[in-house]
């Protein structure tokens, strides 16, 4: 029993993971309309530049962090301002391509700087684990998990009580009506943008942690919150959060269960999910207009 | 008009036979893979550029195509028809996200597809050879060498495809793919079945897509799973997006233009290992700019570039000349 439950939480920090992906990408589309496909090379620019930051500089770990967040920030409010805006109202494909466009050209970058062997971030985790309640967690397990709760809360408190929250909320939900009101649609697709890329620096310094490494294809693990973004239904936060969890939990189960399957299972359940439900499982089905 | 597209004709007739003569090996493989990769596309683009729905899976297609043909082995015929038809049976199974997902859901469910696909071509080993592939697959027997055999079968399908999607494109099922394009609401008040038209051009993709899979395993003697990634999906839709949308020569000339990328910038670049960066890097830094560069300056592709060009300095532009 213990061990199940051991596998259960091991999948909430992973899952915890895959949600502050889902989250950037949620963010981004509820505020401007775009599916961020360079979110994997935002994840991967902030573990890179983290692993700069506190190996190469030396700087303390959280203070790296800050900085390789700052890092990604700049670059994505780059890509917002000199691609994405330009694209408004365009078809989903440009957009689509655009944002795959920029994400395989910065992938090169990063590859080009760094080369492709691991990069340590010299993180205060490493690979020990620790023993709570009677369960042993690897200490990046327990750092995901703090690191998504607190992520969650924060955002949470960020959209009902401030200004700026206020305003990407209303954007989401009416941009027009926002825009009549005087919230600039510039300001909120900045804003969405700087906290895709704050969360997705997280994501990756988590990623790359612990036993792990920033490597390369970290990029690709991105790919891999699709399945929480549409269980999740796309636009609600809390969706994201739990599709997150979700796909943390399959996938740990599949892999102690039905070893070579873990990846695969994910994208099944999607599918499966997407057939019956389009909306996904938690979004109020939408009258759609016509 | 007239004459000039009968120059054309005349033009690409002799080229048509000529080149493989005269342009060396290297030079004509690429043109080959370009040739095969142009059939998948066209067929990409009746899905994405003429019912605008947007696919990140014909890797997945065209990586069934390939091991069916691996599978099925016998004449020609018999295994490219086989791809085919599995590639209708895919197509047909995709059908239903198609109906129940719009634009961005159905690019991520898509790219579902490439993930499930790759693990099924690593995991069911007795047909694919698992992570080691298979280098068992039918050769055809063509006239000269292998890649002028090859330059006249594959660029003769080119054209074969050109027909059928032009004449599809021209048929009331294209103009239904084109009413869905534009607004699905407005088409199924005009009395078009939107699911059936989707479904359609998804068989119609899938076909093209195993099609050129199998071209494209044959060819080369090998299939292996690493074959058949999300790059490949997203190389289709930069071929599609960079050669023009709903056009027949985009696909061709995007074909074109990807395959030849990479080999023109080993040509280009001179990178010495000393200098840490290598040529594919370089290729695919350059990949990734394009794509964005011709979103956002011509969104309608090289076509629209070589249309403009033909327009020139002409006293009475033609609207289906894309003149206007």
């Amino acid at each position: 029993m213990t061990g199940v439950f051991e596998l259960v939480v091991k999948g909430l920090a992973l899952g915890s993971v895959y949600t502050l992906v889902a989250l950037g990408f949620v963010v981004v589309f509820k505020a401007t309309g775009v599916i961020n496909f360079a979110q994997g090379a935002l994840l991967l620019l902030g573990a890179y530049l983290t692993s700069a930051a506190a190996v190469g500089w030396g700087l303390p770990f959280p203070l790296a962090v800050a900085v390789a967040a700052l890092g990604a920030v700049a670059f994505a409010l780059v890509v917002e301002r000199l691609v994405v805006r330009r694209l408004q109202g365009r078809p989903a494909v440009a957009v689509v391509m655009a944002t795959l466009g920029v994400a395989i050209a910065a992938d090169q970058v990063v590859t080009m700087v760094w080369g492709f062997g691991p990069r340590h971030l010299d993180d205060p985790w490493g690979a020990g684990s620790v023993r709570v309640a009677g369960v042993v967690l690897s200490q990046v397990d327990v750092a995901a998990l703090v690191v998504g709760a607190a992520t969650a809360a924060g955002l949470a408190a960020f959209f009902r009580g401030t200004r700026l929250g206020l305003a990407l909320r209303a954007a989401a939900s009416d941009a027009e009506a926002a825009a009549a009101l005087g919230i600039r649609p510039a300001t909120v697709s900045r804003a969405a943008w700087a906290l895709a890329a704050t969360v997705a620096t997280l994501a990756g310094v988590l990623l790359a942690s612990g036993p792990g490494a920033a490597v390369p294809n970290l990029g690709e693990q991105a790919l891999r919150a699709f399945p929480a973004v549409v269980l999740g239904g796309f636009v609600s936060l809390g969706g994201a959060l739990a599709g997150g969890l979700a796909i943390g939990v399959v996938e740990v189960l599949t892999a102690r269960y039905l070893p070579g399957q873990e990846l695969v299972v994910p994208y099944l359940a999607m599918l499966a999910v997407v057939l019956v439900r389009p909306d996904g499982l938690l979004a109020p089905r939408e009258a759609r207009r016509l | 008009m007239r004459r000039w597209s009968l120059t054309a004709a005349l033009a690409a007739v002799a080229a048509y036979l000529v080149l493989p003569l005269t342009v060396d090996d290297y030079w004509l493989a690429v043109l080959n893979l370009a040739g095969i990769a142009a059939i998948g596309a066209l067929g990409l683009d009746l899905l994405t550029g003429r019912t605008g729905l947007l696919s990140l899976g014909h890797a997945a297609f065209l990586g069934a195509g390939a091991y069916t043909a691996a599978a099925v082995g016998g004449p020609f015929p018999l295994w490219l028809a086989a791809a085919g038809l599995v590639g209708a049976a895919l197509g047909l199974a995709a059908a239903p996200f198609a109906v129940r997902l719009r634009g961005h859901t159905l690019a991520i469910v898509t790219l579902a597809l490439v993930f499930v696909g790759q693990h099924v071509f690593r995991e069911w080993t007795s047909v694919t050879g698992g992570n080691a592939g298979r280098s068992d697959l039918p050769a055809v027997g063509l006239p000269g060498t292998h890649d002028q055999g090859w330059f006249w079968l594959v660029w003769a399908l080119v054209a074969a495809t050109l027909l059928v999607v032009g004449n599809v494109a021209r048929s009331r099922t294209g103009r239904a793919m084109a009413a869905v394009r534009s607004d699905e609401a407005a088409a199924a008040v005009m009395g078009v079945d939107v699911a059936r038209t989707k479904a359609a051009a998804f068989v119609a993709s899938g076909v093209l897509a195993a099609a050129a899979g199998a071209l494209y395993g044959s060819y080369r003697q090998y299939v292996g799973p690493e074959d058949w990634g999300l790059l490949v999906s997203v190389q289709y839709l930069a071929m599609v997006l960079i050669g023009g949308m709903a056009t027949l020569a985009g696909p061709v000339l995007g074909a074109l233009f990807v395959t030849a990328l990479p080999h023109v910038v080993d040509v280009v670049v001179e990178t010495g290992p000393a200098s840490g960066v290598t040529a594919a890097q370089v290729t695919q830094l350059v990949f990734g700019l394009l794509l964005v560069v011709v979103v956002m300056a011509e969104p309608r592709g090289l076509a629209a570039l070589a249309a403009r060009a033909r327009c020139n300095g002409r006293r009475s532009p033609r609207v289906e000349q894309g003149c206007a």
